[in-house]
């Protein structure tokens, strides 16, 4: 019940800060349409719409993370949470509390790009469903990444850091903008051991119904993402242990 | 009876004596005041009393409860206003008192009717649809207490509760303190010496 309440406030204060509506969903969108318009003039195999979209709901995810960190690194220098660690809360009650209200809006912003890109052409099929699922395990590892640098940053350094630079490693090391292997050399090995390209080239397999496309990717993925939760545990029990 | 007492409190980091072996005791009902210079350790020991922080040395009973080896009981009994404001800013000021009920879990029933009684003797009624980064420092200060009596403690503590507020809006607060004198236990940290 607790969870609950906790979790009805962190949504509350994520959807009505208008700028994270902008990010959030604006952002996606407009690079959606956008990146389709130069498609229609200049064809480009990898913003066709089947490709971009996977790429652009992966990308939007990384907005979770700063939505996350924002909130939990402002309620720690707002001394919030040291109120709050007054109350009967227990400390999983705190990291579901932040945690779950994200994922259906992370859900909802994969969504709603689908719902672009059907406007836009995408066929409707099934996939479309199992791929916003899939969204799932992607969702988690930003999410944990919020809870890991809201409670080692301040609000400044989140700023800087999940807004300029986890948004930029995201898009650049995804595969979405540009074919990594044109660059190809360290860049490629790099990404190849981040799960930005790992998440994206998933999402692109159950989107083409090609369900035997999502491995080994969806290990990375998995791996990542229980990594992130973990160390997001340590850090949040780490900061409140300090408090 | 004593609402607080401490015996040799004491508060270090690594080589810096922060608190240093504090004595002393608190009436059940008594409005108590910890006056010093920035630095002086009156959060650290606010902090240690309410158990946000261990202490290094020493113990404090709340209402008997060790805030070293019984902490489940001492938070039981204890509300807290952080020196920072302290409270969500996009939630309005009703949704603030609702939250804070709810997570003291009080029946929706329940909430209603404190929120609406709080609100009345702190006078934030006119304000409870108004989101609460949009208050005045004033508003803030009183909403940022209402919430730590929520939870109906036998204990209040105000860490500077009067800290960057104008005039009036300090005595204005100071009423809203006046009127808790005595059905509370109270302790507050300030460093102006007219206060204390």
């Amino acid at each position: 019940m607790r969870i609950l309440i906790f979790s009805g406030r962190t949504a509350k204060e994520i959807l009505r800060d208008p700028l994270n509506l902008g990010f959030g969903l604006g952002f996606p969108l407009v690079l959606i349409f956008l990146l389709s318009a130069i498609q229609a003039n200049i064809p480009v195999s990898l913003f066709e719409i089947g490709s971009l979209t996977p790429g652009i709901t992966v990308f939007g995810l990384s907005f979770m993370t700063l939505f996350s960190a924002t909130l939990l690194a402002k309620d720690r220098e707002s001394a919030f949470l040291q109120r709050l660690y007054t109350t009967p809360l227990s400390a999983p009650d705190f990291i579901f509390g932040y945690a779950l209200p994200v994922l259906p809006i992370a859900l909802a912003q994969g969504a709603v790009c689908y719902v672009a890109a059907i406007l836009l052409g995408l066929p409707v099929t099934l996939t479309i469903l199992y791929a916003v699922l899939f969204l799932c395990p992607v969702s988690l590892f930003f999410i944990a990444l919020g809870l890991l640098f809201g409670s080692a940053l301040g609000v400044k350094q989140v700023g800087g850091i999940c807004g300029a630079l986890l948004t930029n490693l995201t898009a650049w090391l995804s595969g979405v903008w540009f074919d990594l292997d044109l660059v190809g050399g360290i860049f490629r090995k790099i990404a190849n051991v981040l799960p930005f390209v790992h998440a994206v080239e998933m999402e692109r397999a159950v989107l083409n119904g090609d369900f035997s496309g999502i491995f080994p990717h969806v290990w990375w993925v998995l791996g990542y993402a229980a990594a992130a939760v973990a160390l997001a545990v340590y850090f949040f029990l780490r900061q409140m242990k300090r408090q | 009876m004593d609402a607080i007492k401490a015996e040799h409190l004491t508060k270090k980091y690594k080589d810096l004596t922060v608190v240093d072996g504090l004595d002393l005791a608190v009436r059940e009902g008594e409005l108590f005041s910890l006056l010093g210079v920035n630095g002086a350790g009156k959060t650290t020991t606010i902090k240690m009393l309410s158990c946000l922080t261990k202490p290094t040395g020493g113990d404090a009973y709340l209402l008997g409860n060790s805030i070293v080896s019984n902490t489940a009981e001492v938070k039981k009994s204890i509300g807290v206003s952080p020196q920072e404001t302290a409270i969500a800013p996009n939630l309005t000021v009703r949704e603030n008192l609702e939250f804070m009920c709810g997570l003291h879990g009080f029946s929706r029933e329940k909430r209603k009717q404190k929120t609406a009684d709080l609100a009345e003797r702190l006078g934030l009624a006119q304000v409870l649809g108004k989101k609460a980064e949009k208050l005045s420092g004033g508003y803030q200060r009183r909403l940022s207490i209402a919430m730590a009596l929520i939870g109906e403690p036998k204990i209040l503590f105000l860490d500077e509760p009067t800290l960057g507020l104008d005039v009036l809006a300090r005595s204005d607060l100071w009423d809203v303190i006046r009127l808790l004198k005595g059905k509370i236990t109270m302790i507050l940290t300030t460093h102006y010496m007219e206060e204390a």
